[in-house]
């Protein structure tokens, strides 16, 4: 445990240390990969609460990812052109203030995960893998079938969304913005394991006919820490479609479901800064690969099957020494 | 709305329903008999398309084009059997879905490497084209007929396969116990190349067979695999025929429901907002199928688990 906390600490450091080189040197790339790093990281904390916490392998994380993203498209988009979204039975503006945004970003998502989670965790593995990845697939051929926001082709927001006290225009407002975010996201994840909810949770993963002996229901827990993750992955979608400036049924599609499920993966399923080790190496490696060759994804295809075949754990299991079992 | 036209769609529909069939058999099959999940079987698909493509490319025979498909997704599926899936088999679900995906980027950005972005095509062969007519009048592609009346007899020759012949008694065994047909002297590992390799033939035929209507492209399997999953969901996992009857419901759903139901809205709704509201439906339709047959059934229609 020791050891990971120096890692932890140590990647810390690295994840100030880079952007504020980048700053210093004014390279504002750089501060929109961090920014990109930080955002796609907190999709992976959402998603390493269901995962590492409670077990649970959805393959449907998109879907909250694509929630969080419209709700800020729906609301900016008519925002920026005074449109009311709905007038009747109440009249309902949009507003480009990212605290309401995410609060909305949030609450879809949750939603959408306790009517997913209704019906998904009443099946386990293999199904529930399944279904979950339907789920998020019916959700995408919506958003392509829908047109009022862009369908296929998505949606531009003009101008990113502002937040209250900072110009989220300038880039490391923006970063600083998405670190802290990131930030209580994990401060929050590591409370919520250490937590009466979190034992129980860990609990029913390991052995759920234990806990039901016991009298706690697995399903309940599951289920609402199902809603937390997609809150909190939903959460990132909106941030992620500020940073872009853009929506589009890509964010729903299960590449983006297996994406967030591989910066889990990478780091370490279950430790606290794996998502973020995990999503820190994902666009390292985009960004140095991509620039070697157009088709970077088979090598990042060799690294993942390395990874699962060999360096169970991830890389902070492999660095830190100890397995922690999951599934 | 025409008998015609109802008589068409619920051919398109059926014709849909088997080429699912071949995909969703391989992928149910290995679940069966290995416990495995495997994301990459979209990409056997798409394999048998590309290599159906290039021997049509260079001999111009549509059956060895289709001999191609079964041959190169065949040899396909056993090398990655015997280098990454066996490894696979002992491990637990979410190992199997990160490596296939793996697997997946490989296989799609080697695909792209290879033949590059832009879609191939498969002609019809000419003793195909062309509709016939059948009783009452229906006016329906040869091509298409012929591809469902292919998938019926490839279904039929699977089903004799696994009940019976010796493969398909020791597939049979393998789902039930298969420490104790190891022990009766199955070569289980060469058992479970032969299952990964006859699921990745039926996968790369159904490639070309609807690689010849449809365009041939770099991630054209991955629609397909998720459609197949809905059906293995929705017909129970490891059973072949809950994967017949789930191919055959979705395949039907899905084209009768794009056709049905945004004319049901025209009749309430003006013509754009019917055909909007009823598109975005249709394409949820079958995933509304799947969630309401795991209501009433868990375990999918003949699902044992």
């Amino acid at each position: 445990m020791a050891r990971e906390t120096y890692i932890n600490a140590a990647l810390t450091l690295l994840l100030i240390l880079v952007p504020l080189w980048a700053w210093c040197s004014g390279q504002t790339y750089i501060m929109t990969l961090c920014t990109k790093v930080a955002i796609l990281a907190l999709a992976g904390v959402g998603l390493n609460i269901a995962l590492g916490l409670g077990g649970l392998v959805s393959f449907g994380h998109a879907a909250f990812f694509g929630i969080g993203g419209y709700a800020m498209g729906i609301l900016a988009s008519h925002a920026q052109v005074m449109d009311p979204i709905a007038e009747w039975p109440v009249l309902i503006h949009g507003t480009k203030s990212m605290p309401v945004i995410w609060l909305v970003a949030m609450l879809a998502s949750a939603l959408a995960a306790l009517l997913i989670g209704l019906l998904s965790l009443r099946t386990s593995g293999v199904y529930f893998i399944m279904i979950t990845l339907a789920f998020g697939q019916m959700l995408y051929y919506f958003t392509i079938g829908w047109p009022a926001y862009g369908g296929e082709d998505g949606l531009s927001i003009w101008v990113r969304n502002g937040f209250p006290g900072i110009n989220t225009l300038v880039p490391v407002q923006f970063l600083i913005l998405a670190y802290v975010i990131l930030g209580l996201a994990l401060l929050f994840s590591a409370a919520l394991a250490r937590s009466r909810f979190g034992l129980a949770l860990t609990a029913s993963r390991q052995n759920a006919d234990r806990v039901e002996t016991v009298g706690i229901t697995p399903f309940k827990l599951r289920l609402v820490a199902f809603v937390i993750s997609g809150a909190i992955t939903g959460l990132a979608g909106a941030l992620f479609a500020d940073l872009n400036r853009f929506i589009s049924p890509t964010m729903f599609s299960w590449h983006t479901s297996g994406e967030i499920m591989v910066f889990v993966i990478l780091g370490g399923v279950g430790r606290l800064y794996g998502p973020v080790v995990g999503a820190a190496l994902f666009i390292m490696l985009e960004h140095l690969l991509g620039g070697v060759s157009d088709y970077w994804q088979i090598f990042l295809g060799l690294l993942l099957l390395g990874v699962v075949l060999f360096a169970r754990g991830g890389l902070i299991g492999t660095l830190a020494g100890r397995e922690v079992a999951h599934g | 709305m025409t008998f015609l036209l109802f008589a068409e769609q619920l051919l398109n529909g059926l014709q849909f329903g088997i080429m699912l069939f071949l995909t969703a058999a391989g992928l149910t099959l290995v679940f069966g008999v290995m416990g495995l999940i495997n994301l990459a079987h979209g990409s056997l698909y798409m394999i048998g398309a590309f290599a159906a493509a290039t021997v049509a490319g260079l001999t111009g025979s549509f059956l060895l084009a289709l001999a191609a498909s079964l041959v190169a997704a065949a040899a396909a599926g056993a090398l990655i059997e015997l280098t990454v899936i066996r490894r696979l088999y002992k491990r637990d679900h979410l190992d199997q879905v990160l490596a296939t995906f793996a697997l997946i980027l490989i296989l799609s950005e080697g695909t792209r490497w290879v033949f590059g972005s832009f879609p191939l095509y498969l002609d019809v062969p000419r003793y195909l084209a062309g509709p016939v007519t059948l009783p009452g009048g229906i006016q329906y592609p040869l091509y298409r007929l012929t591809i469902i009346a292919a998938g019926l007899i490839v279904a039929a020759g699977l089903f004799a396969l696994i009940a019976r012949t010796r493969i398909g008694i020791q597939i049979r065994a393998g789902e039930a116990d298969r420490e104790m047909i190891a022990a009766l002297g199955v070569d289980i590992s060469k058992l479970y190349t032969l299952v990964f390799a006859l699921g990745a033939a039926l996968a790369g035929l159904a490639g070309a067979m609807v690689g010849t209507i449809q365009s041939v492209q770099v991630g054209m399997g991955e629609p397909v695999l998720i459609l197949a999953f809905v059906v293995i969901v929705i017909g129970g996992i490891g059973s072949i025929k809950g994967a017949l009857v789930g191919s055959l419901l979705v395949g039907v759903t899905d084209t009768m429901g794009g056709v049905l139901l945004p004319r049901l809205f025209a009749l309430f709704l003006d013509p754009s907002a019917a055909t909007t509201v009823g598109a975005s439906l249709a394409s949820m339709l079958i995933y509304i199928l799947m969630a309401a047959v795991l209501i009433l059934r868990p375990s999918g229609l003949y699902g044992s688990a």
